[in-house]
């Protein structure tokens, strides 16, 4: 594969205030015409998850895991100074006044604007995840090589 | 200066300017003119930046007070 206009974003935090920075760049760099890859993986993962509580064919560790750090856009935390969920109150709201997307909006506008969304398959194994425990939006299950190859083709790479 | 169209962008913040001024280019044709009107400053950056990433021209601000107006030409 030649070299080509792309961004490629590793997600690698599942916090409300990184996922928000990596939307804010992958949907400019979608509307300046660069193709855009976003690599969910570890934490990240949570961003692009469901957030269902239940078991499923988890383990007790990944379970525990999934009870204490929920998934789902909306139930994110901050990275700092979260105080149980008030400066995330407060954030949001912030950014209602300010008439700023929220995260859930800037993820169905990277899907609109055609920004890819990688899943990492060993994360998933980790945290005992499934292809059913994502968002629609999550279309590609892959491993680091397919991460790296989308990065080499690319000029912007970036680690959140 | 004249344009063929207005994007109110006002009280809207990066990178919302961008990414509607990026929808509503598609739907013009080569050669008009958009006026964008916004009031974050960043745009008086961000607008010559992506125009020269996407080849569309960059033709200038005008600034009253808080209010930026902005002109891209669809190339």
């Amino acid at each position: 594969m030649a070299e080509e206009d792309s961004v490629t974003i590793v997600v690698f935090s599942g916090e409300l205030d990184r996922a928000l920075a990596a939307f804010n760049i992958a949907n400019t760099g979608a509307s300046m015409g660069m193709k855009v890859n976003m690599f969910f993986t570890f934490w990240g993962l949570a961003v692009v998850s469901k957030g269902s509580l239940d078991r499923g064919k988890k383990s007790l560790p990944q379970w525990m895991m999934g009870l204490m750090r929920r998934g789902g856009a909306k139930h994110l935390r901050l990275s700092q100074m979260d105080m149980f969920g008030g400066g995330r109150a407060m954030m949001k709201s912030l950014m209602k006044q300010y008439k700023m997307p929220t995260l859930e909006e800037s993820i169905s506008l990277a899907r609109e604007q055609g920004v890819r969304f990688l899943a990492c398959t060993t994360s998933m194994a980790l945290m005992g995840l499934e292809e059913s425990d994502f968002i629609d939006e999550v279309d590609e299950f892959v491993g680091a090589a397919t991460y790296l190859l989308l990065a080499s083709n690319g000029k912007v790479n970036l680690f959140i | 200066m004249k344009a063929d169209e207005t994007l109110d962008c006002i009280g809207l913040y990066c990178p919302m300017p961008i990414v509607k001024t990026a929808q509503k280019m598609r739907e013009m044709q080569p050669g008009q003119v958009l006026e964008v009107l916004a009031d974050d400053k960043g745009i008086k950056s961000d607008m010559p930046a992506w125009a020269e990433k996407t080849g569309n021209e960059f033709l200038g601000i005008e600034e009253d007070g808080p209010e930026i107006k902005v002109y891209v030409k669809k190339k």
